[in-house]
């Protein structure tokens, strides 16, 4: 009995250790997406070589498609850069654990500090330690509260995302004739600022055109939270016109969802721009007709400005001597016309 | 081994149990509660439907939407239904298991990279299987021959099952290309989808293997006093093992049902699955502190939820108000416990 037990154990053992090793195996390795970076261009001065710099940099280590590419772009981004040496530090799971990395990043005096904050809110005070250390901060996507925290602030527009995506439903509703339509929305997680701006935006632009959301459903950006909430909405709205779902990768869930109910008779629109969705844009075979950009190829874009301040330069196509303070993407429309163009930017 | 037969609950002769004994037992304990609590919640779930009914005719007066509605009410119901009667079997047993999001997570993941898929259906499901088997195994050994604190042993697998399941999914969705695996989220067998099918499956057999195995009444010694489980002959170590490896198993078969639902599986999923499994178990008349549970209750407890969820999508209402409601609902279910199985005086001295 004991010699079983012993055997049942190390057989154990022995089935995690092959398990491990499988893990290693089946690993699917991380390609960062070259169309995101931006080589070095003879014809563009800033991309001589200048002063060599050190770049640090801080994300959220989110299980998230959208922030995995954010966080491989920069890492890209900055190899493209002779004159860039890259400093990443993990930023944990909260912003407690943000900021004693970032503590740690300072205290090594790079030249700038990329920072994709937890909560803007929570990590300005941060990002005021480290300029008032002397390094300027690149404030990436979360918008810091205060001013003084951050030199450049790079981020997506989310109040123009929902803008995008309820001027796409109202286009095309114009254009089916239809006067007074049935509209679902599947959010993001409701207690992040960027989804109520999302929303804001979105009802305002459909209120211009006398529409209002009939039922509106808040996932939490995963596949799974997708797949349910879609299911309830589609419960809730027998019939309906259109859909805005703010997140392509819980989008794979809302479209799962979607097609087990065998519903077709409405369009949907997504949010971000992933791969996935901009293929099935493409092939233009389920509901999914049109996504709004919000592209983490804003990280690559702070590596470089981040580089170009920490060398004291400013953007060439610009007369001013130095980077701007705010810079705001726009949210593109991705639609089936011009699905080929972004396809290469989908993460 | 053959010393002990006697004294072991899980293997009282069955000459013991008479007819009468039978009846009082069925009166006292199974019937008692059936009555008691399950009545309880099954009133709660009519609740719940009538408001559906009130807030909503236009859509309750249409059969067809209404055959639709059950079933997805039963099929958002189903993975978590599956996990929760794995935890209600730990928990029963004396412990708790905060990594079965996790596990699910990992064992989606693993079951859906390119390498696997490669395998077709039957690789993804050992997949998914051998994965959450292991884990539980992983878990049990921490527990029963590591001595680590259940709450522990478990937390550290939920941090690294998800690290593990972001590593390998390189954080990205896992997109299932296989066609049988989606299919289980849209088959049906004799209008009932395959999902809820699933469920009942398990659900049957959790039922057989708590109330009429000897498995079951040792897992009920086991979390009632491990010690005197102990000195009844039970092995109370490998029996603990095994309740977590039961607990993985039910997160792999989990595992498969939400990659199934949503074609794809991710680092996020089962996103805070624990702490549903455990409300839905603890509503359902499950001790926290171990010894007494049961598994119909615990689906039960999955049922008011999924209903929940589904009135307020019917409503538009938010997800902070369903949230509110939800601990609402915990509390008060708890209270009826108390209610029911301490005496009113016990209630209030504890205040």
């Amino acid at each position: 009995m004991k010699d079983a037990s012993r055997r049942r154990l190390l057989f154990g053992g022995a089935a995690i250790g092959a398990g491990t090793l499988l893990a290693a195996c089946t690993s699917n390795e991380q390609t960062p997406n070259t169309a995101q970076t931006r080589g070095p261009d003879g014809a563009n001065p800033n991309a001589s070589p200048g002063k060599a710099v050190t770049i640090g940099f801080s994300a959220p280590a989110a299980d998230h498609g959208w922030m995995a590419a954010i966080t491989n772009n920069a890492k890209a981004q900055a190899g493209a850069y002779g004159d860039v040496t890259f400093t990443s530090v993990e930023a944990g799971a909260d912003a407690a654990a943000q900021r004693a990395a970032l503590d740690t990043l300072i205290s090594q005096k790079p030249d700038a500090i990329v920072m994709l904050p937890h909560d803007g809110k929570e990590l300005t005070a941060s990002g005021i330690k480290a300029m008032q250390a002397g390094i300027p901060v690149i404030n990436l996507d979360r918008a810091f509260t205060q001013a003084l925290a951050y030199r450049v602030m790079i981020k997506g527009d989310n109040y123009g995302m929902g803008v995008s995506a309820g001027n796409y439903v109202v286009a095309q509703m114009k254009a089916k004739g239809v006067t007074s339509p049935i509209i679902g929305e599947i959010a993001g997680i409701d207690s992040l600022e960027l989804t109520q701006e999302r929303s804001q935006g979105f009802k305002d632009a459909l209120a211009a055109a006398g529409f209002t959301v009939a039922n509106r459903r808040a996932a939490e950006f995963t596949v799974d939270s997708g797949q349910r909430e879609a299911t309830n909405l589609l419960q809730a709205l027998p019939r309906m016109d259109a859909l805005w779902n703010h997140d392509d990768d819980q989008g794979v869930g809302v479209l799962a969802a979607v097609q087990q109910a065998n519903r077709n008779e409405f369009i949907m629109v997504g949010g971000a721009g992933s791969k996935a969705a901009i293929e099935a844009i493409q092939a233009d075979n389920s509901v999914l007709k049109a996504t709004v950009t919000y592209s983490p190829s804003m990280a690559s874009s702070a590596i470089s400005l981040a580089r170009l301040v920490a060398q004291g330069r400013g953007l060439s196509d610009l007369v001013e001597l130095a980077v701007p303070k705010d810079i705001t993407l726009a949210s593109e429309t991705i639609t089936k016309e011009n699905a080929a163009n972004y396809l290469q930017l989908g993460f | 081994m053959k010393a002990t037969t006697t004294a072991d609950p899980g293997t009282r002769p069955a000459a013991t149990r008479d007819g009468g004994d039978v009846l009082r037992r069925w009166w006292s304990s199974e019937g008692n509660e059936f009555a008691g609590r399950n009545l309880a919640l099954i009133g709660v779930l009519v609740v719940l439907v009538a408001l559906g009914v009130l807030t909503r005719p236009d859509l309750y007066g249409d059969p067809e939407w209404v055959r639709n509605n059950i079933f997805t009410i039963l099929q958002q119901a189903s993975a978590i239904g599956v996990v929760t009667v794995g935890m209600t079997f730990v928990i029963i047993g004396g412990g708790i298991d905060l990594s079965v999001g996790a596990i699910m997570a990992l064992a989606g993941v693993w079951a859906t990279t390119v390498a696997t898929q490669s395998y077709g259906a039957g690789g993804m499901i050992f997949t998914a299987i051998a994965v959450g088997v292991g884990t539980g195994v992983v878990n049990g050994l921490l527990i029963s021959y590591g001595r680590l604190v259940p709450f522990i042993a478990t937390l550290a697998m939920m941090v690294a099952a998800r690290g593990l399941a972001a590593s390998i999914s390189g954080k990205q969705t896992q997109i299932s290309q296989n066609a049988t695996i989606n299919g289980i989220a849209s088959t049906e067998v004799l209008g009932v989808p395959l999902l809820v099918i699933i469920l009942a499956v398990v659900v049957a057999a959790g039922w057989v293997l708590l109330n009429r195995t000897t498995f079951g009444r040792r897992t009920v010694a086991v979390g009632g006093n491990p010690e005197a489980a102990r000195l009844a002959g039970i092995n109370v170590r490998w029996h603990t093992l095994l309740l977590y490896a039961l607990s993985g198993l039910c997160c792999g078969i989990g595992a498969l049902m939400l990659t199934a639902q949503a074609n794809s599986a991710q680092a996020a999923m089962g996103n805070l699955y624990e702490l549903d499994a455990i409300a839905a178990a603890i509503i359902g008349g499950t001790l926290l502190s171990g010894g007494r549970g049961t598994i119909v209750g615990a689906l039960f407890g999955v049922l008011v939820f999924s209903t929940i969820t589904n009135l307020f999508a019917i409503n538009n209402l938010s997800t902070e108000s369903q949230n509110m409601i939800k601990g609402g609902i915990i509390v008060a279910a708890v209270l009826i416990q108390q209610f029911r199985f301490g005496s009113l005086t016990r209630l209030f001295s504890r205040g």
